[in-house]
């Protein structure tokens, strides 16, 4: 017993020698890293089409304005509606976009002193389960004349043939998934490119235009992950290597090993197919790992917090879109009427807002005729041009690639 | 299905992943001592422990934005004394917090149970029931007290003491400042608390509590007491642990990061014998080593299968873990 005090003492000596050990060597690497990763931002790089080649904003498109001539005249209960996940877990991007047509709505208003538009927010909660019940109370409000949403693929897959037999339109912002647009439903139009345009896109940019040669594709085990994955593979061709294909879970925050099998394949790029939770600290691990291959990764990973938990492991990351970037107007006004910055895809729920006030204004009265405007409308947005097929599909549909620097 | 069965890798960066595996593990154990010292006294598996460690790294990451630190992408770029001093001071926020989080969930969660004399399932269920508490406090309520700096649906961004950098290298396979840092504190750690147990007064309170709690009670040790300590030195451990996970993942901090890592803990302390000490430390580096092993071959998405197949299969032959049960035993 009475050895023991001299002991403890004994071990505390090592455990300081061990955290002595840490210190000496954080000497190191520190010319590397003096943090200035806070001036690392996800920043627009180019636009591309299916075959991964870059596509230039048409030149001379002036942007739709909500403003519109100041002239327009409606009933003051003329309601544009929006459905999506407001509260719980997936609200921030529900919110992105209610903030969006509210402010699209908030500058035809202050500009249209006999044409004021409502807004009414519906809350989904992104929930399929729910959303029925939301899109039941939106259909009997007969002040509604127009939707925006609902956001996600889910719910809007749920709702969907309720807002037909309505006859409302459904405008949605961000629900990607390609099946959406198979269902005969002519109120349905997407705003943005859907799912199927992405993956080969962003594979055809990463063999064609960036001359990728072996790339190493890890996907998630999401549904968003492992399907994307598959058309990031196919698109690839011979480029995907099979031996570094990897599957990673969701909530994984060590890569020990597949920074190991990623590094004995030595590849130009690896492409991670899942969200920015995972992929900040893989991206950061492979880079402690010695690996310097460029990484690759698509919407799921574009968001601030990918950057902010990465560091300058960042640094290079090329992340694909379909996602327009918000012009710095934009941006101005969003944080002026919201106290925070926007994101994805509140700029398409602008340009969208816009196209149904433009409705409004051109003396649309009821839901067919909203739906008929939309149908036949041809014109530049902030994000880009806005012309539907008839399945309801963008005309063009194109992918943003976004780097950080 | 299996992705792909790949024993070349295995292989080619055995030593990578040695390494990998002893760091890992050496993280495993420290937490794992908190399950095996509280089953040893109470049989009771403690599993709101995984979110004493959950606590403990927002504690020590408390501790560093209390002395200035702001969250950022990269390391910090300080002298060696400072650098260590900050490490030293995180360690303390670290433990300080989870100490006090398992004294305290012991004297909510556990006193008021026994004190009624409740069966054994009810404290499991509690023990339960207590872990969701912790993590969804974390989820949503410590952001609203915090304003927004600490907790929530996002991990915390890192605060990077020190970044890894190669210290030398065994047969190809590098070894960072931080794998060794990680494995000579745990197990310096690890060494501490068995020479608490086995060469002190208190210790020989757990040991006899452990033993026999009526002869104990009856020869002047105090029961409830030895439980707080018990409680204790699990919390305090599992802070350490948490610091020493962070230096490893700095992306971790976040209110569910605890839970999978804790239920692995709890899997190195069954295998190396619940109630064991030295048991806990040799099924955590096992663990944490043949996991490694595992994914490579087997592919990254069975990790976690693996880590409880090996359980499963050493169970069948000892079931009482590798080093069976022995905190009571006159000998541990």
């Amino acid at each position: 017993m009475r050895s023991s005090t001299p002991r403890l003492a004994g071990v505390a000596l090592v455990t300081i020698a061990g955290l002595v050990l840490v210190g000496c060597s954080s000497k190191a690497p520190s010319a590397s890293s003096t943090g200035t990763s806070g001036a690392l931002t996800i920043q627009p790089l180019v636009q591309i089409d299916k075959a991964g080649k870059e596509v230039k904003s048409q030149a001379g498109g002036t942007a739709a304005n909500p403003a519109g001539d100041g002239k327009a005249t409606c009933a003051s209960t003329t309601t544009i509606a929006m459905a999506g996940a407001l509260t719980g877990a997936n609200a921030a991007l529900g919110i992105n976009i209610a903030n969006g047509v509210k402010l699209a709505i908030k500058q035809h208003n202050d500009a249209n002193k006999d044409c004021q538009v409502q807004f009414k927010g519906f809350d989904t909660e992104g929930d399929p389960a729910k959303a029925p019940a939301v899109a039941t109370q939106i259909i009997n409000d007969a002040n509604v004349i127009g939707l925006i949403g609902p956001a996600f693929s889910g719910e809007t897959k749920a709702t969907g043939a309720a807002f037909h037999d309505a006859g409302l339109l459904s405008l949605t912002a961000s629900a990607t998934n390609p099946a959406l647009t198979t269902n005969g439903w002519n109120n349905f139009f997407r705003g943005l490119a859907n799912d199927a345009v992405q993956g080969p896109s962003v594979a055809a940019y990463m063999v064609n235009t960036a001359g990728f040669k072996k790339v190493c594709v890890v996907k998630d085990d999401s549904d968003y992950g492992v399907g994307l994955a598959q058309q990031i593979t196919t698109g690839l061709g011979s480029a995907a290597d099979a031996s570094c294909a990897l599957s990673v879970k969701t909530g994984d925050k060590d890569f020990s090993s597949a920074v190991q099998s990623i590094k004995s394949a030595a590849p130009d790029a690896i492409f991670y197919s899942g969200y920015y939770a995972e992929a900040a600290p893989f991206v950061a691990q492979l880079r402690t790992g010695g690996v310097t291959a460029t990484f690759v990764s698509a919407d799921g990973t574009n968001d601030p917090q990918f950057v902010k938990q990465a560091g300058s492991a960042s640094k290079g990351a090329l992340l694909s879109c379909p996602c327009g970037p918000a012009p710095a107007d934009f941006e101005k006004a969003y944080e002026a009427a919201f106290n925070v910055s926007s994101g994805v895809y509140s700029v398409e729920a602008y340009d969208l807002a816009t196209i149904v006030l433009k409705a409004i204004d051109g003396g649309a009265k009821d839901r067919a005729s909203v739906v008929n405007f939309v149908k036949g409308y041809s014109g530049d947005g902030l994000a880009r041009h806005y012309q539907w097929d008839s399945t309801g599909e963008l005309s063009s549909a194109l992918i943003w690639i976004y780097q950080v620097k | 299905m299996l992705a792909s069965f790949d024993i070349g890798a295995l292989g080619h960066s055995f030593w990578a992943l040695t390494i990998s595996g002893l760091t890992y593990g050496s993280i495993y154990a420290l937490v794992a001592v908190g399950y095996t010292l509280v089953y040893g006294v109470l049989r009771l598996i403690n599993f709101a422990h995984s979110e004493i460690f959950m606590l403990g790294m927002f504690g020590q990451y408390a501790a560093l934005m209390m002395f200035g630190f702001a969250p950022q992408g990269d390391a910090y770029d300080m002298g060696v004394a400072q650098t260590l001093m900050y490490l030293g001071l995180a360690m303390i926020g670290g433990m300080v917090v989870s100490g006090a989080a398992a004294v305290g969930l012991e004297r909510v969660a556990y006193r008021p149970l026994r004190r009624r004399g409740a069966p054994a399932l009810v404290f499991l269920i509690t023990a339960i029931g207590a872990s969701f508490v912790l993590q969804e406090f974390v989820h949503f309520v410590l952001p609203k007290l915090t304003n927004n700096t600490l907790g929530g649906l996002n991990a915390q961004q890192p605060i990077r003491l020190v970044s890894p950098s190669t210290q030398f290298t065994i047969f190809g396979a590098t070894v960072t400042n931080v794998d060794i840092a990680i494995v000579v504190s745990a197990l310096a750690l690890a060494f501490a608390t068995d020479r608490f147990i086995n060469g002190t007064k208190f210790g020989r309170g757990i040991r006899s509590v452990a033993q026999d709690p009526v002869t104990a009670t009856l020869m002047g040790v105090s029961r409830e007491r030895v439980i707080m300590l018990t409680f204790l030195i699990g919390g305090v451990l599992a802070g350490a642990a948490a610091l020493l996970y962070t230096l490893r993942v700095p992306n971790g901090i976040i209110y569910n990061g605890g839970f999978i890592l804790g239920i692995k803990a709890f899997c190195a302390a069954v295998l190396g014998g619940i109630g064991n000490l030295r048991g806990a430390l040799l099924g955590g580096l096992l663990l944490g080593v043949m996991e490694m092993y595992g994914q490579t071959v087997f592919g990254n998405e069975w990790r976690d299968v693996v880590a409880f197949v090996v359980l499963v299969l050493v169970l069948m032959f000892r079931p009482t873990g590798i080093l069976g049960e022995s905190l009571g035993r006159a000998r541990a």
